[in-house]
């Protein structure tokens, strides 16, 4: 028997979904041979209310969405995450940082009282979670990788060391040299350091590598002469600060 | 049918949330509504107190599949709030980009989104058995404009290399030549996929409303030109306030849309009935042969106008390659100073015009944003739609009127993930 593999969104912008269907035709022929896929809203109508292996993708953001995704778990034998709003809360925690009434009065203005909205959270802010494909969006090959492994009933292999090891060896100029500021020392690597190969920076979308080593980020600062509130910026983006104070 | 109800929950094989509503008692129809109930998304507060290099990273991710459109027009707008004028290879590289970004969403939603609905499918993976030379085709498009965004920003979804006042980094003659060879080949798969289209029935529907689309004297417009509208003519998009209107509906979720009429329609087939004499060659013809010609009502034939356009950017996505190659890519300087001030752009994303309008304080971090997406402006003529395509089929059996339904929804490729604003209303 095949697996039965499900999508899930919640909020998010649904790149991760979406791009797993850029894959090369006989990747995804080839994968699409190995599980049944009952549920995808994106690009299918039937759906089935029983599956093995759910993937969640987007942040978790109105109390209805926390039903839906606790009614997830209860059907599923495998919750996977998918992407960084799933994983780490990412891009949508933006908001958390305005509060809630101001937030709704600067979008919304005098209809602002329409709307219902909790400050967005990770998926496993909510439910257990089996396992992570991180990134926003997660590279495709990393998503075949684990799609593979739990086929297998293998755990996926996935890095614990930062993205500058994969940055190094890519053979990039660190950007503190040309004064920018990148994440890539405490992140956890995986992507082949995308961002830097194509001239940014890390954002950190991949969230912390396990027991990230704080220290040598803040001796960076002090060698390039930044100050600690600069990173913290950058770390509001995915929402990879409050890991940091966790 | 005396009595019908159709409740669609959720609406599949389109991006975000979207329900129909459908009652029919004793052959009157007593409610029939389009409803959004994506969650909101808060965009206009993510993007507030951001240094202005970070401000399109964070744009790109109001939608997945767009996130090329919704990025450059970020970026747009941050240059005309700084006075940065782009580089005339910076504007053709985010011309080629465009191009990819087109023709990735198009080939999405002709060949996987929208075609099942012809074989009366649920989903393309059926396809895969019965139609794997097609399903193989379509991958192959995909993969293609795929590879191009790749080289030209690093990745397609949520691209990486362009930023303000230029690129970060550029891709390799080499790259683009390879490119250049896979682009003309694409026009075997299109031909072969006109083919196909040729002897699909689109359902025949008329409703006249305002088309609204970017225009540019020079081409076929999708990141500079004026605000056109069918009705009302030119507009600069520094006035597009005056254009989108929008307005709450206690009804929906979504801000709606009006101009000079009850609705507009933005996206391909907008773009088609404004600018359909810069088309060029090859896609010209093809509109031809799909019988699709200016001006058409017929909100069905979106996705016949969408493979025209498809068959446009690869055409121009040549053109584009062949005139960087002679010049010549050159590392050009890139020097940005934030100054305090507004800026407003709009481009053709995909599913129609776009607009981003950002106010910049001190130090290049972004005061207040505004975003008009596509999909809102539709909404309001999707529900038009609705209201003149059911008295027509109402006699028909409630499944294929349903059927019906969620293929003009469907046509009209809605997005709804990128919910910068919407409304959520609890009704009682
Ligand atoms: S992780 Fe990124 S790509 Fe995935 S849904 Fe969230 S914003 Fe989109
Ligand atoms: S800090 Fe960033 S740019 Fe520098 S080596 Fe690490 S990942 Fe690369
Ligand atoms: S370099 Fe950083 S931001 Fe970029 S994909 Fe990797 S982890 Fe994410």
């Amino acid at each position: 028997m095949k697996p039965k593999v499900a999508f899930f969104d919640f909020t998010g912008c649904e790149g991760c979904q979406l791009d797993a269907l850029n894959l090369e035709a006989e990747d995804l022929i080839d994968l699409l041979n190995g599980i049944d896929i009952v549920n995808f809203r994106e690009v299918m109508t039937e759906k089935a209310d029983n599956y093995d292996i759910a993937f969640v993708e987007g942040s978790i953001t109105t109390e209805g969405e926390i039903e839906r995704v606790k009614k997830i778990r209860e059907q599923a034998k495998i919750v996977v995450a998918l992407g960084a709003c799933a994983c780490i809360g990412g891009i949508n925690c933006l908001k958390n940082h305005v509060p809630m009434e101001e937030a709704l009065r600067i979008v919304y203005g005098k209809d602002a009282h329409y709307y219902n909205t909790i400050p967005a959270r990770p998926a496993d802010a909510v439910i257990k979670v089996d396992y992570y494909v991180r990134g926003c969006p997660p590279a495709t090959s990393e998503l075949v990788k684990v799609i593979k492994a739990l086929l297998l009933n293998k755990k996926p292999d996935i890095p614990n060391y930062p993205v500058c090891v994969e940055c190094k060896m890519a053979g990039n100029i660190c950007v503190y040299e040309k004064g920018q500021t990148c994440l890539g020392p405490v992140i956890r690597a995986g992507c082949n350091a995308v961002c830097i190969n194509s001239g940014r920076y890390c954002w950190g979308c991949r969230g912390l590598v396990d027991e990230p080593n704080i220290e040598s980020q803040k001796d960076i600062l002090t060698k390039y002469g930044l100050t600690a509130e600069q990173v913290i910026e950058k770390f509001k983006i995915y929402d990879t600060c409050s890991e940091v104070l966790k | 049918m005396t009595q019908v109800n159709i409740n669609v929950h959720h609406l599949t094989r389109v991006e975000g949330h979207g329900n129909i509503v459908l009652n029919v008692k004793e052959g009157k129809i007593e409610e029939l509504k389009w409803i959004v109930t994506e969650s909101p998304r808060f965009f206009e507060v993510m993007m507030r107190d951001r240094h202005y290099e970070d401000v399109n990273h964070i744009a790109s991710r109001i939608c997945g599949i767009c996130s090329i459109s919704h990025s450059t027009v970020s970026l747009q707008a941050t240059e005309k709030a700084f006075g940065v004028k782009p580089s005339e290879q910076t504007i053709l590289l985010r011309k080629l980009l465009f191009n990819a970004e087109l023709m990735e969403s198009h080939i999405l939603h002709v060949m996987f989104l929208a075609a099942p609905d012809f074989s009366v499918v649920g989903s393309v993976f059926p396809l895969i058995n019965t139609h794997k030379d097609i399903v193989v085709m379509s991958l192959r498009l995909k993969r293609l404009a795929y590879n191009l965004a790749e080289a030209l920003a690093g990745r397609k979804t949520h691209p990486l290399s362009c930023i303000v006042g230029g690129f970060a980094k550029l891709p390799q003659p080499a790259e683009l030549e390879a490119l250049r060879k896979r682009l003309e080949e694409a026009f075997i798969d299109l031909d072969a996929i006109v083919d196909l289209f040729k002897t699909l029935k689109i359902p025949d529907f008329k409703r006249e409303t305002e088309y609204i689309a970017l225009k540019d004297e020079s081409e076929y417009a999708f990141i500079r030109g004026q605000i056109a509208s069918s009705d009302t003519g030119l507009t600069p998009v520094e006035n597009y306030l005056k254009v989108t209107n929008e307005f709450c509906v206690p009804q929906s979720t979504a801000k709606y849309t009006k101009n000079a009429r009850d609705s507009y329609m933005v996206g391909a087939l907008a773009r088609f009935n404004i600018n359909h004499n810069k088309l060029l060659t090859r896609a010209k013809a093809a509109a031809a042969d799909l019988g699709l010609i200016a001006p058409n009502h017929n909100p069905f034939m979106i996705t016949v106008a969408q493979l025209v356009e498809v068959i446009h950017s690869v055409e121009h996505s040549i053109q584009i390659i062949d005139r960087l190659l002679d010049k010549g890519l050159k590392d050009e300087p890139n020097t940005v100073n934030p100054k305090r001030g507004r800026g407003i752009s709009a481009v053709e994303a995909p599913r129609g015009i776009l607009f981003h309008d950002y106010t910049y304080g001190e130090s290049g971090i972004l005061k207040e944003a505004n975003c008009v997406i596509p999909t809102n402006q539709n909404h309001n003529n999707i529900q038009k739609d609705f209201e003149a395509l059911v008295p027509l089929i109402l006699c028909q059996p409630e499944d294929e009127i349903r059927q019906t339904l969620e293929m003009l929804v469907r046509a009209y490729d809605p997005c709804i993930s990128c919910s910068t604003h919407m409304l959520r209303i609890d009704f009682k």
